[in-house]
């Protein structure tokens, strides 16, 4: 999956990273402990946070992860955006919270071994067979 | 070691914020010198958590990378509190981070684990009120 669809599945703004939007991403982790992510994390992927701080940067950089997405309408500060924009970390930020932005990845299909277009999401809003309309669950 | 790279970084124990700086440098020169990924990541890992230790415990210390051909050896040494029972502190999930530090995503009990899963060998020096010196060592060619 690509960048951009992460954040068009999310509804996502994009804080730094256009140039990358185009970069595949092939799994996914949700987690405000970094040290698990340090842990658990095997491929390149996407780490989506509530935490906010220049700590989360740097376990991407350490894990050669090149999204985060900061959930929960979390802004994060200059100071943390521009740190990634110099090490070419992509950030988002979506006013999801996290629960429901890892379910519309994992429906989409990001990090899943199984089939996504035959796995059934009933959400109706991010499984690949109905298209992307990025519209709200409510 | 008479032949080896060496690169010192003061850790610095004042700013949380600038926990991490050490392994950030160290894994731009690994890749400059052209070792593996893998091993880089392991490496960096490895480091960052003792880096972020020496941070939360010990107000910070010295890190120390050697690399020579087949070897690399990062060496973390402090003169904090020193590890009171270091079995127990290997154990996953045990901590004695306060908890502004968990709040701050680090500090659930998986520094010392971590640094063992991602190196080859692991040998910690550590006195009570005197300090800790941790050896992470990396076989080249395994």
């Amino acid at each position: 999956m690509k960048i951009s669809q992460v954040a068009e599945i999310l509804n996502a703004n994009v804080l730094t990273g256009e140039d990358m939007l185009d970069h595949e991403v092939h799994s996914a982790c949700g987690s405000d402990m970094m040290s698990d992510v340090l842990a658990f994390v095997k491929d390149q992927g996407v780490l989506l946070s509530g935490l906010i701080n220049v700590q989360v940067i740097r376990t991407l950089l350490m894990m050669d992860m090149n999204c985060v997405v900061f959930v929960r309408g979390k802004v994060p500060p200059a100071g943390i955006v521009d740190f990634a924009a110099e090490n070419g970390v992509v950030v988002l930020q979506t006013a999801l919270p996290m629960f429901e932005s890892c379910g519309r990845l994992y429906c989409a299909g990001l990090g899943r071994k199984d089939q996504p277009e035959e796995a059934a999401c009933e959400c109706g809003c991010c499984s690949p067979a109905e298209g992307l309309n990025g519209n709200d669950h409510e | 070691m008479s032949e080896a790279l060496h690169y010192h970084f003061d850790v610095d124990g004042a700013s949380f914020a600038n926990a991490g700086r050490a392994s950030v440098e160290t894994k731009k020169l690994l890749r400059q010198l052209g070792v593996s990924p893998e091993i880089i990541r392991s490496i960096s890992v490895a480091m960052y958590e003792g880096e972020i230790n020496m941070v939360i415990h010990a107000h910070g210390g010295d890190a120390d990378v050697y690399i020579t051909e087949d070897t690399i050896i990062i060496i973390l040494k402090d003169v904090g509190p020193g590890i009171r029972n270091v079995e127990e502190a290997m154990k996953e999930g045990f901590s004695t981070a306060p908890e502004n530090i968990r709040a701050l995503g680090f500090g659930a009990g998986m520094g010392l684990p971590n640094m063992k899963r991602y190196s080859d060998e692991m040998h910690i020096d550590t006195k009570v009120g005197v300090g800790t010196t941790i050896e992470l060592w990396y076989h080249l060619n395994k």
